[in-house]
C-alpha cells in the first residue's frame, strides 16, 4: 500500500460522497447537475493497471446509478471512458506521452484542457443517449449532453486547481 | 489451444472491458423495460441509510414549510371531525373502505430525468409492499415500485411510465394521467372522451377504476386542453396540486382489497392472447 493507492481510494470515497450528497439534488434550472466524479477516471495513474482502472470505473458508475435509481447509464459510460482514456491521452498528449510524466492535475495547457473536455463530452454523451434511451428524444439528449459538458468541465477544472493549486 | 490463450491474455483488457460494458448495458435495459425486475435501485440498505442521514440534515431546513403543511392538514382533519354528524347513527362502518394508510417521509427525490424515482423511509416492515399508492396531504404522488426492509421507492407522477386511472370531479368522465417528460408542473389526462365537457380549472381526481388509490383523491386542475389529432380524444394539462420539487412527510395507501378484485377480474376476463 503505497501512497498513491491510497489518495487514489480516498479521490473515489470522496468524489462519490460529493456527488450523491450536494451535486445530485443541486438541479440548477431544474434538470443541471455535473458529474464531476469522472475526475476519479481522469487523474487515475497514466501507467497505473487498466484492468483495476475499469473495475473500479465501473462500481463507481453503478454506485453512482445505484443513488440516482437510472439503472446502469452511468456504469456504461464510466467503463466506456475508462477503456478510451489511453486512447484520448495519445489524442491529447502526442504518441509518446507513456514515456513523459503525464500529470493531469497541474496548470491548465491546451492539452490538458482538451483532454479534460475529449473525456466529458464522451461520457456525457454515452451516458445521455443511455439514460433517455429513445430515438424520438435524441435531440433532448444531445442538448443536456452540451449543458451538462459545460457544468462539468468548469467544476472538474475548478476543483483541480482548488485541490492542487499550480506553483509560481 | 495456445493459440487461444495467448489471444485471451493480449486482449484480457478489451475482454473485461466488453465483459463491463455487457453488464451495464443489462442494467440499462432492465431499468427501462416496464417489467420490476429492476437490480440496482436506492432501496437498498447502503445508499438508504445514506440518504436517511442526508435527509435528517436537510430535514432542518424545511421544518417551517413542514409545518405548516401539516397545521394545514391538521385544521382540514379537525373540519371533518367537528362536521361529521352523529357517529353512532352512520349506516356505513368506517372500515369498509378497506384502505389502511401508513406514515413516511421522503428522503429522496428526483425529478429532472425522464423517469424519476423517488426513496422513503417506510419498508416492508412497516407494511408496505408493492403497487401501494402514495399521497401527500395534497394529492397523488405515486406509487411504490421496490421495498426493502426500510425503505422503498416510488414511481413517481413524473415518470414516463407511470399510468393512472382519474377522472373530472365534476362529470365523471375517465381518462388516465401520464406524463410527457417536460415540465415538472403538469402531468397530462389523455384519453379523455369528446363528450367530455371541459373547462379550465375543473378539478381531477382519482378514479374509482383504481385498485391502487381510493376514489376522488385530489391530482390537480385543468390548465390547458388539446385534442388528440389521432384519437381525436381530448389530452388535458393538469396543474398537480403537489410541488413535486419539494416533498416531505407522505401517506402510504394500502388497498387491503385489492388481491380480491384483481382475482375477480382475472377470472371473469377469458386469456385472450
Amino acid at each position: 500500500m503505497n501512497s498513491t493507492v491510497i489518495i487514489n481510494i480516498l479521490r473515489f470515497i470522496l468524489l462519490l460522497a460529493i456527488q450523491v450528497a450536494v451535486l445530485n439534488r443541486l438541479d440548477l434550472f431544474g434538470f443541471l447537475n455535473p458529474y464531476p466524479y469522472i475526475l476519479f477516471i481522469l487523474l487515475y495513474p497514466v501507467n497505473g493497471n487498466k484492468a483495476l482502472l475499469l473495475v473500479s470505473a465501473f462500481f463507481m458508475g453503478l454506485l453512482v446509478d445505484m443513488f440516482l435509481n437510472t439503472g446502469g447509464p452511468h456504469a456504461a459510460a464510466s467503463v466506456t471512458l475508462a477503456f478510451l482514456r489511453p486512447a484520448f491521452f495519445k489524442f491529447s498528449f502526442g504518441v509518446s506521452y507513456e514515456y513523459q510524466t503525464i500529470k493531469i492535475n497541474d496548470r491548465l495547457s491546451p492539452e490538458r484542457f482538451s483532454f479534460i473536455l475529449i473525456s466529458v463530452v464522451t461520457h456525457h454523451l454515452i451516458l445521455f443517449l443511455l439514460e433517455v434511451f429513445r430515438f424520438n428524444l435524441i435531440l433532448t439528449a444531445l442538448l443536456h449532453t452540451l449543458y451538462t459538458t459545460l457544468f462539468t468541465l468548469v467544476i472538474c477544472i475548478i476543483t483541480i486547481y482548488l485541490v492542487k493549486p499550480a506553483k509560481q | 489451444m495456445q493459440q487461444i490463450v495467448n489471444f485471451l491474455f493480449k486482449n484480457s483488457i478489451t475482454l473485461l472491458f466488453l465483459l463491463l460494458l455487457g453488464i451495464s448495458l443489462s442494467f440499462t435495459i432492465q431499468s427501462h423495460s416496464y417489467h420490476r425486475s429492476r437490480t440496482i435501485t436506492s432501496a437498498n440498505a447502503v445508499s438508504g441509510y445514506v440518504y436517511q442521514q442526508i435527509n435528517n440534515v436537510e430535514m432542518y431546513f424545511n421544518l417551517d414549510v413542514e409545518n405548516q403543511k401539516l397545521a394545514a392538514e391538521n385544521a382540514q382533519l379537525k373540519n371533518m371531525l367537528f362536521n361529521k354528524k352523529d357517529t353512532v347513527l352512520t349506516a356505513v362502518p368506517a372500515n369498509l373502505g378497506g384502505y389502511k394508510v401508513i406514515q413516511g417521509k421522503v428522503i429522496s427525490n428526483s425529478f429532472s430525468l425522464q423517469e424519476n424515482y423517488l426513496t422513503i423511509n417506510a419498508g416492508e416492515l412497516d407494511g408496505v409492499k408493492e403497487d401501494m399508492g402514495v399521497v401527500s396531504s395534497l394529492g397523488v404522488i405515486g406509487y411504490i415500485e421496490q421495498t426493502s426492509a426500510h425503505y422503498a421507492t416510488v414511481i413517481s407522477v413524473l415518470n414516463k411510465k407511470f399510468r393512472l386511472g382519474a377522472k373530472i370531479k365534476k362529470n365523471n368522465h375517465f381518462g388516465t394521467l401520464t406524463w410527457n417528460g417536460k415540465s415538472t408542473g403538469f402531468a397530462q389526462l389523455i384519453d379523455v372522451p369528446r363528450l367530455a365537457t371541459v373547462v379550465k380549472g375543473d378539478t381531477i381526481v382519482t378514479g374509482s377504476e383504481s385498485t391502487i388509490f381510493p376514489e376522488n383523491i385530489a391530482i390537480g386542475t385543468i390548465e390547458k386542453v388539446y385534442i388528440d389529432k389521432k384519437t381525436n380524444y381530448y389530452t388535458l394539462d393538469v396543474r398537480l396540486f403537489n410541488d413535486m420539487t419539494s416533498l416531505g412527510y407522505i401517506y402510504i395507501i394500502e388497498n387491503k382489497n385489492r388481491d380480491e378484485i384483481q382475482q375477480l377480474q382475472q377470472a371473469t376476463v377469458p386469456a385472450n392472447e
